[in-house]
């Protein structure tokens, strides 16, 4: 005889909102009619991603709780990082929905499954009928990254790690211009994810192999008395390789500059904030939950993990010329100062390294959404005008973009007094607190030789001369114009009265099991 | 009937693999050599719930290949959609994208 499962439907009702709204999008392709279709589904969303942002912030007072069976931990910091993708979802299907910007009224092609370059994908180029299937595929995606925060079982891990990841292979391959380098992006997204998925199930076939059981808890358990052996610590490097290149940390950020590049702005926005969130809840809740007792095996290689993805990201931010490529190296070394409060956390899970994570992940996410904003805003006869020599006098032709890009790049910098300062002065207080201070020194040094590209791009914008046949600035429609709105202002309030929201993220900040 | 011997065949699978991805030009056999990591993978689960004498093991090993499933059809539309613009599904011609 099968038991069922305990089931919290309440505890589950962020999840079950984003999920059941994207399996009624799916409905809503095959019946609702073609022209009201685009505003359904918009809606539809919205409803879904805003929904699950109430329902987790309503659950914020509940008891912690292991439900499903065991299989998922809704705790203060699955709740928090939860709150955070829905947050940052919800912006970016905003994002998606703007139809003022491109001439033909959508960043996604029309139809995806016209090769390139024919003379139906030329006749369809200036067509203004709109593709809606992105907006159940980003569903999807939403809700699997609200599961992997939350999985207590490494089973369910993989699952919501595939939820999350296919269909943001396909919504990367689907930009409507530039399509070849789209489709390219979504091609190497695609072969390298499916390595790296394959590198995590491999490690926990052998921590299963290990430990007997695949419940963070049981490994937790099994690690105590140096349990399981070479087995549990190969298996744990497999798991951590698969999950730092969904972090895009270095060296497993080769996919990163490619896939920015080449997916559409709003998607690349999406995935930059809202992947980084998902990744980085399900690497400490592995790492303080289940190899909690057993850090030495970890520590040292998350160490120089750390190292190497900031200076890789810094050095090599340096010499892009492409603005979507220079913010990818940015969120290259952006992930290495997120390893450095990963490593703030001790082994009991004292100290602040969770929750300044968590406020990393919640400023960075909201900047990077911000800035990827005003990239769709900057255009020229094909598509979004990228080339950072298109940029040269852009203060001149419309001061407040200029301005605006000028606040998120310097909150990318971490100045004090923007919202990136609130989370570099969290997440390196918390490493020292641990006494990773050599961490600490380089981080500062790699955040000094990036603050270098993010002020190159504003030194341009305002002092150099406006290039002669430079790009239009697009007047946002209501959808871009309420994303930057947000972001601009959750930057400065986040930098200038931090209080309430370190306080949250550090009553937050606790795993259950 | 030593089990470990499937676990040192599920090694060697995976390890046939994970080299194919990184050395074969042809994206339909990179991405088989990911299958075949898969089901190394499957084949290690086998083992590990008959060594540990539980059935966790075979519910993954369904789990695997539902999932597997579905990346073959995300896989197969995006290197389709690709072939059919380019004539060629060699990863050295999609090089637009680089440093």
């Amino acid at each position: 005889m099968i038991e069922a499962p305990d089931l919290s439907f309440a505890a589950l009702a962020p999840l079950l909102l984003v999920l059941g709204a994207a399996c009624a999008g799916v409905l809503v392709e095959a019946f609702v009619p073609r022209h009201v279709r685009h505003p359904v589904q918009v809606a539809l969303a919205l409803v879904g991603t805003v929904g699950a942002l109430v329902a987790t912030l309503l659950l914020a007072g509940e008891e912690d709780q292991v439900t499903a069976g065991g299989a998922l931990a809704v705790d203060g910091a699955a709740l928090f990082l939860q709150a955070t993708i829905a947050g940052l979802g919800a912006l970016s299907i905003l994002l998606f929905a703007e139809r003022g910007l491109d001439p033909a009224r959508s960043a996604f092609v029309t139809s995806a499954a016209v090769p390139a370059g024919s003379p139906r994908d030329r006749e369809l180029m200036v067509d203004t009928r709109v593709q809606t299937e992105v907006y159940p595929l980003a569903g999807f995606a939403i809700g699997g990254m609200m599961l992997f925060v939350a999985a207590n079982d490494l089973l369910v891990m993989f699952v919501a790690l595939e939820v999350l990841s296919l269909p943001l292979y396909l919504i990367s391959g689907m930009a409507r211009r530039r399509r070849l380098l789209s489709q390219e992006a979504a091609f190497k997204y695609f072969l390298l994810g499916a390595f790296a998925s394959a590198f995590f199930l491999y490690g926990l076939a052998l921590v299963y192999g290990a430990t007997g059981s695949v419940r963070l808890s049981d490994i937790r358990e099994a690690g105590v008395d140096g349990g399981g052996g070479v087995l549990l610590v190969l298996g744990l490097g497999l798991l951590i390789v698969g999950l730092l290149f969904k972090a895009s940390v270095a060296p497993f950020h080769t996919w990163t500059p490619d896939v920015y590049q080449g997916a559409p702005t709003p998607v690349t926005a999406f995935m930059a904030a809202c992947t980084k969130v998902a990744a980085f809840g399900a690497i400490l809740r592995l790492l303080y939950v289940a190899f909690g007792t057993a850090e030495w095996t970890w520590r040292p290689l998350v160490y120089a993990v750390a190292i190497v993805s900031m200076v890789v990201g810094a050095v090599l931010g340096l010499t892009q010329t492409d603005l979507k490529r220079m913010l990818a190296y940015s969120s290259v070394a952006h992930a290495g100062f997120l390893l450095t409060g990963v490593l703030g956390l001790g082994a009991g899970g004292e100290g602040s390294g969770l929750a300044a994570t968590m406020i990393y992940l919640l400023v960075y996410g909201l900047t990077t959404v911000g800035v990827f904003a005003v990239l769709t805003l900057v255009r020229d006869g094909d598509g979004e005008a990228s080339h950072l020599s298109q940029w040269a006098g852009l203060a001149a032709r419309s001061p407040l973009t200029a301005a605006v890009m000028a606040l998120f790049l310097l909150a990318l910098a971490g100045i004090p007094l923007t919202a990136g300062f609130t989370g570099k002065f969290a997440v390196f207080r918390a490493a020292i607190e641990q006494g990773a201070w050599p961490l600490v020194v380089v981080a500062l040094l790699a955040s000094a030789v990036a603050a270098f590209f993010y002020l190159r791009v504003i030194v341009l914008m305002y002092f150099s001369e406006p290039v002669a046949d430079g790009p239009t600035v697009g007047v946002p429609g209501v959808p871009t114009t309420v994303v930057l709105a947000i972001t601009a202002t959750a930057t400065v309030a986040l930098g200038v009265l931090p209080g309430a929201v370190l306080d949250l993220a550090g009553q937050a900040a606790r795993f259950v099991g | 009937m030593t089990p470990a011997y499937y676990l040192v065949l599920a090694a060697i699978l995976f390890t046939i693999g994970a080299v194919g991805v990184l050395v074969r030009r042809n994206a339909i056999v990179v991405f088989m050599c990911v299958e075949l990591m898969l089901n190394a993978v499957n084949l290690t689960l086998i083992t590990f719930a008959r060594t540990t004498g539980t059935v966790d093991g075979q519910i993954m090993a369904l789990f695997v290949m539902v999932v597997a499933a579905a990346e073959v059809v995300v896989g197969l539309a995006i290197i389709m959609s690709i072939y059919r613009t380019r004539r060629s599904a060699s990863v050295d011609d999609a090089n637009l994208l680089k440093y």
